[in-house]
């Protein structure tokens, strides 16, 4: 493994799987247990230093690094120096001087992951930055369709919706592809982005066509701030060419799984009542999160010394 | 080496006859240390609690400690069951996660826990391994039972207990104490794992501290 976890082309065939068999041992080593805590990173510091809103990530990360017994300090952009105009570079330092072990970022700018992983010498996780890339849930993801389908390779997966702000779609598209499944993702021209022909994927624009072929539907999220241009003419419109709702998925293969990485727009890219239905992982997306994450802390800084 | 060999503490040695240099049990040393191991596990059992109708041997579980310790406890526990007609709850607890020597030797792989469904409380738990070493390994899965239940006791079983510990822990059911060198590498084969069963000494082992 590499010392930081900035995208999912980090992860090599065998390190990815290694943290899928790390996450699913660590799973079953707690399933059913009182105490769900494990001594592994005892005396190390872990700061989840997030410039953007998060309620998943941040919990979750925060849950794995507790649950790892390392000491976790939680830093917002609202309430810090930041809001006194310090910048990205001097708050890394700082926080380093105080003695921390390994960073988890989350920053709306794409790259930022990338500039402190030069400026600080412990480990830097990706937790989202901005377009580009998001590969811990790319991982979560992956554990989540391994778990449901007992197997990655040559499993066809569908992501659905706004390829072009998502970092979830570049990272999955990454990991996916390095895992041996076939990609198609599925968009209206406009919200794909321009170098997808490079990309290892199939593209469609038609939803109905690509539904029945796939044992994965991944939808992803409408991101309405990110929506400063038109590229789609209603909500409504996207919704009925690209949503998913209970007739659509009836269309989907026995066994085929609905995939979200939330925060979702019930009604929107996807059904209430397909969100609830049997097919769909979300919460198991959720849970599996935090095992996936105790898995990524514990090959990063397991082996490393103390900061 | 294999000629220099103490007779086992607690036991009547095992005369092993190396078919190469560096070989200290052959396959059939190895049976019969278990064979030998079985029977003193089922005593200890019986003389625990002698109103048992099943001589204590359901209030028994083994633990066999990856990778090696895994194959070994659940070998023990057939045993058992095959010269006492009782079957015997079998586990593994991976200890990867409790080890104080991560930061030296890296992070590696994880192996299964695996519990009995009745758990460990309340029980008499005995720890398998198969080489005892520094004992920090032993230490680490101490702490991990810790985590998961509340044993009556825990006992520990090793096929050969090789000196230089570093820690206040000895075995209660010992197949051979071999007096060994710091460079040397004690080695357990097992078929389940490595097509045969045997134990080597080999020379070229030059760790010092804390060997698995």
């Amino acid at each position: 493994m590499k010392r930081h976890l900035l995208e999912a082309a980090d992860l090599d065939r065998a390190d990815a799987t290694l943290v899928l068999d790390t996450a699913a041992q660590i799973d079953a080593a707690l399933a059913g247990r009182e105490v769900k805590k494990l001594p592994t990173l005892r005396g190390r510091t872990v700061v989840n230093l997030f410039y953007e809103d998060s309620t998943r990530t941040r919990i979750s990360f925060e849950l794995a690094a507790k649950r790892l017994s390392a000491d976790v300090i939680n830093f917002s952009a609202k309430g810090s120096s930041v809001s006194k105009g310090e910048s990205l570079k001097d708050t890394a330092l700082t926080l380093e001087a105080m003695g921390s072990d390994a960073i988890v970022v989350r920053h709306s700018a794409s790259g930022a992951p990338h500039r402190l992983a030069n400026w600080v010498r412990g480990s830097v996780v990706n937790a989202g930055d901005g377009t580009h890339e998001h590969p811990t849930q790319a991982l979560l993801d992956a554990y989540t369709i391994r778990q449901r389908l007992g197997r990655l390779e040559g499993v066809r997966v569908g992501i659905v919706g706004d390829v072009l702000h998502s970092r979830v779609a570049r990272s999955n598209v990454s990991l996916l592809h390095t895992l041996g499944a076939e990609v198609t993702v599925v968009a209206p021209p406009t919200l794909l982005p321009v170098g997808v022909g490079s990309w290892p994927v199939e593209v469609s624009y038609d939803l109905d066509a690509v539904l029945p072929k796939v044992d994965v539907v991944m939808m992803l999220r409408v991101q309405a701030e990110r929506m400063n241009a038109s590229f789609f003419p209603s909500a409504r419109e996207y919704s009925r060419r690209y949503g998913l709702d209970a007739p659509r998925m009836g269309t989907l293969a026995d066994g085929a799984i609905v995939m979200h990485p939330g925060p979702m727009n019930r009604g929107m890219e996807i059904a209430a009542e397909v969100a609830d239905s049997v097919r769909s992982t979300i919460v198991e997306q959720v849970a599996n999160g935090v095992s996936v994450r105790m898995a990524v802390l514990y090959l990063l800084l397991g082996g490393n010394e103390p900061a | 080496m294999a000629s220099s060999v103490e007779p086992a503490r607690n036991a009547a040695p095992v005369t092993s006859a190396p078919s190469s240099a560096g070989t200290l049990f052959t396959a059939a040393d190895v049976a019969r240390v278990i064979d030998r191991m079985t029977h003193q596990l089922i005593e200890r059992a019986a003389s625990a609690d002698p109103d048992s109708p099943d001589g204590g041997l359901s209030g028994l579980v083994l633990i066999g400690i990856p990778t090696r310790g895994a194959p070994l406890a659940r070998r023990l526990a057939a045993r058992i069951e095959a010269f006492s007609g009782v079957p015997v709850d079998v586990g593994t607890v991976d200890i990867t996660l409790y080890r104080d020597d991560l930061r030296l030797r890296g992070v590696r792989a994880l192996e299964p826990t695996m519990l009995p469904d009745a758990g460990i409380d309340g029980r008499v738990v005995v720890l398998v391994d198969d080489v005892l070493f520094s004992g920090r390994s032993v230490r680490a899965a101490l702490d991990a039972l810790r985590d998961l239940g509340r044993p009556r006791a825990v006992r520990l079983a090793v096929l050969v207990d090789r000196g230089h510990r570093e820690l206040p822990i000895r075995a209660d059911y010992v197949g051979k104490n071999v007096p060994t060198s710091r460079a040397q590498q004690v080695k357990v084969h097992l078929s389940e794992i490595d097509g045969s069963d045997a134990v080597l000494v080999t020379e070229d082992g030059v760790r010092g501290e804390s060997q698995q």
